[in-house]
């Protein structure tokens, strides 16, 4: 394994009293196809936001490509601006921009955040819409798109400034089984030109068709890892079973 | 049917009942203002439930003269007019002024007192005017829709004078103090209570013109008219009249030589300006020579005028409650907790607080510190009041922005204040449009208000109007047209805006 993209060390995360995440380690390498999978609340969700700075975590290191997260408080946005050229994050519910058109969200940040002047950021956006088979619909509101096209849309946002990370949270949840597929190869394919996807999911077929690698997280600790056959063919840990059962 | 024939007969009944207040026999209602206080009518100190002055004491003795009992209706100065013409009483005797417009369009009585026209100055000032023509190019002020105020215009343009109207007349004294005005011209009953209760004025002894008191009764009441004249006259005669105005220290020989022409059988013109020839109204005329009727259209000009006073308030006072509400509402927001306790504060007692009671705090109240021209105080008084009902909305419109899109915002690297800027304020500017829509015609109309602190817009060019013409009838139709002209563009506009927002960026 190349030098790792992700590497999470002893994470650890508290609500109060309550702990969300307990010793979380993982470590992702260049080209990897990581699907964080477990039943709801068992953290996949929190350790997403946590490696975007959404949320502050209370021990444990985050390091994504050479930057490095600690804990406490989140930091100002304007000292995350290295974070940000490394890791996109497409949301469930994608939380596009409702006022401005899909060129316009996959353009924000590279405008505003990054300086790019706005022909040559528009050029990029056009590309990646159209890589994603998204192209025609660069002209659209995101209340005008379905929910396969808005989810283009936002990946198209989350990679518009190229970072080597790429993490989605649940991005079945809305989708029908035949664009669950082509959902599957899309990954298959961006993480084939070099990006490092980490995808929360507790969907057992799409995990199937879509990881190298699963990662099954219970109760705030990651309780087995390993490839799609093994995992999926032989699990050894009851959490594991029951995600299983449970499909 | 007999029993449709019963219904009807029953709603008959019904509207035959007296479902307003209406004529009671035995009864004479007479209507005042408490507001104008001695030694017209005044609450009395010593049992607020009953009234006293002068003007109390002819109305009674009116009464009591008709063999009829007296019952005093409250009603505002500017409204006696319309009042006893709709029937709420049937007498007004408030210190109303005799005038042309008022004899053409009620019954008016015989004068019972005369008044004379009186400049008053400060008395601290070194150069004093001696007359009307010396305060050439000066600010006077005086109560709208008097004899003094159609003097005033009558002067204005031939002396360059800046004439500043009042609805009351306590006001335009305080603001001679102040040094907002330069003279005010008001009748010698009232300039005189004013020198009783403020030092530092002095008034001229010289009047700039007589008129007098009548008592003024509905247009179809000429008969009841005729025999209040009758008991008004006894009442000269018997000396009753003199009796009361001395027990009110207002007897003068004025009321003697008048007095002595009525009982002689010639009434006096409404008003005569001292110094121009004796032809300007006919003094044997019981009815002066009916106006030209060109009247109201002469009035347009200066309707229009007003409609942009309106319109300038308006738009200017609504940029800075826009300006102030987003500042209020990103505060309240992003603020720390002192800041944001503070701006709730504000935000509760701008609400909870009539903007009438604003106006005059900031005109009058803060006059002590800071002296605002009237209006850039209107303006502030509409500003910040309607800031704090902006800022609700942005408030609210702001927090309707789904968290998910602020967090995908910070995701892609921007700022908290990039956030703001490029996401949440765009989208909740277009939530916010059509409340705010909604509250700018709100505050295109509240702009009335600010004629309290005597910037004249659009209603109170009205009101003058009206006043003159005797009459809301066209110059209100007039006044509503002209709101509705000002308030339908905008919601079109904002209906044009919510449009284009919904389908494009």
């Amino acid at each position: 394994m190349t030098a790792p993209v992700l590497k999470i060390d002893s994470l650890q995360l508290r609500r109060g009293e309550r702990v969300v995440l307990r010793d979380v380690d993982l470590e992702i390498g260049r080209g990897e196809r990581v699907a964080l999978m477990g039943l709801s609340g068992g953290g996949k969700t929190t350790v997403l936001r946590a490696v975007v700075a959404l949320e502050a975590f209370d021990g444990g290191t985050i390091d994504v490509d050479g930057v490095a997260l600690r804990p406490g408080p989140v930091p100002k946005e304007s000292a995350l601006r290295a974070l940000r050229a490394k890791v996109g994050m497409v949301f469930q519910m994608h939380c596009l921009f409702e006022h401005l058109t899909a060129l316009g969200n996959v353009t924000l940040a590279p405008v505003h955040v990054f300086g790019k002047d706005r022909a040559s950021a528009e050029k990029r956006a056009h590309e990646l819409l159209e890589s994603l088979g998204a192209g025609h619909r660069h002209d659209a509101l995101p209340r005008e798109l379905s929910g396969g096209e808005a989810q283009r849309v936002a990946i198209a946002r989350a990679l518009a400034v190229d970072p080597p990370l790429l993490l989605m949270d649940e991005p079945t949840a809305s989708l029908d089984p035949a664009r669950r597929n082509e959902l599957a190869v899309l990954l298959r394919e961006l993480a084939d030109q070099g990006r490092t996807l980490v995808v929360s999911t507790h969907d057992v077929d799409f995990a199937r068709d879509f990881a190298s690698r699963i990662v099954v997280l219970a109760k705030g600790e990651i309780v087995e890892q390993g490839p799609p056959s093994s995992i999926l063919e032989n699990p050894q840990h009851p959490e594991t079973k029951r995600l299983l059962q449970g499909e | 049917m007999p029993h449709k024939s019963l219904a009807l007969l029953a709603l008959v009944a019904a509207l035959s009942l007296p479902l307003f207040a209406e004529r009671e026999p035995g009864v004479l209602r007479w209507g005042g203002d408490a507001e104008g206080g001695a030694p017209f009518v005044e609450a009395d100190p010593a049992d607020p439930s009953i009234v006293r002055g002068f003007d109390v004491a002819i109305a009674e003795a009116i009464a009591k003269r008709m063999g009829l009992k007296p019952r005093f209706v409250q009603v505002g100065y500017s409204s006696i007019d319309q009042s006893v013409e709709r029937g709420d009483f049937e007498i007004g005797l408030s210190g109303v002024e005799d005038a042309p417009a008022r004899r053409e369009s009620r019954a008016t009585t015989l004068p019972y007192f005369e008044f004379r026209e009186v400049l008053t100055q400060r008395a601290s000032d070194k150069v004093k005017a001696q007359s009307l023509a010396e305060l050439r190019g000066k600010r006077v002020g005086t109560l709208g829709g008097t004899l003094a105020y159609d003097i005033l215009m009558e002067k204005k343009d031939e002396l360059a004078l800046e004439v500043i109207s009042y609805d009351d007349d306590v006001h335009p004294y305080e603001d001679l103090l102040q040094g907002r005005l330069d003279a005010v011209l008001l009748d010698h009953v009232i300039a005189a209570r004013s020198q009783r209760r403020m030092k530092g004025l002095e008034t001229l002894e010289q009047p700039v013109a007589r008129g007098h008191y009548v008592a003024v009764l509905a247009s179809g009441d000429r008969a009841l008219r005729d025999r209040v004249d009758d008991a008004l006259r006894a009442m000269m005669r018997d000396g009753e009249l003199e009796r009361i105005f001395r027990s009110w220290d207002c007897w003068d020989d004025g009321q003697r030589d008048l007095y002595a022409r009525l009982l002689g059988g010639s009434v006096p013109p409404p008003f005569e300006i001292e110094g121009a020839p004796a032809t300007a109204a006919n003094p044997a005329a019981t009815t002066p020579a009916p106006r030209p009727k060109v009247r109201i259209a002469s009035y347009i000009p200066s309707l229009f005028r007003a409609a942009v006073i309106t319109i300038v308030l308006s738009c200017v006072a609504m940029l800075l409650a826009v300006a102030l509400g987003i500042a209020i509402a990103s505060g309240r927001i992003y603020g720390g907790p002192v800041t944001r306790l503070l701006l709730t504060m504000y935000v509760e007692v701008m609400r909870g607080t009539p903007l009438l009671l604003q106006l005059f705090v900031i005109y009058y109240g803060l006059s002590a510190v800071v002296k605002l021209p009237a209006f850039v105080a209107a303006l502030l008084g509409l500003g910040l009041n309607y800031a704090a009902f902006e800022s609700e909305i942005y408030r609210g419109s702001l927090q309707a922005i789904p968290r998910g899109q602020l967090e995908a915002a910070r995701t892609l690297g921007l700022t908290e204040g990039q956030v703001f800027r490029l996401v949440r304020a765009p989208q909740a500017l277009r939530l916010a449009l059509a409340p705010m829509t909604n509250d700018f015609v709100a505050l295109l109309k509240d702009s009335s208000l600010v004629s309290v602190i005597t910037v004249v817009e659009l209603t109170k060019q009205t009101s003058i109007l009206a006043s003159n013409v005797g009459s809301w009838l066209v110059p209100g139709l007039l006044c509503a047209a002209m709101y509705l002209a000002m308030s339908l563009p905008l919601a079109r506009l904002a209906g044009t805006l919510e449009e284009r927002w919904k389908v494009r960026t």
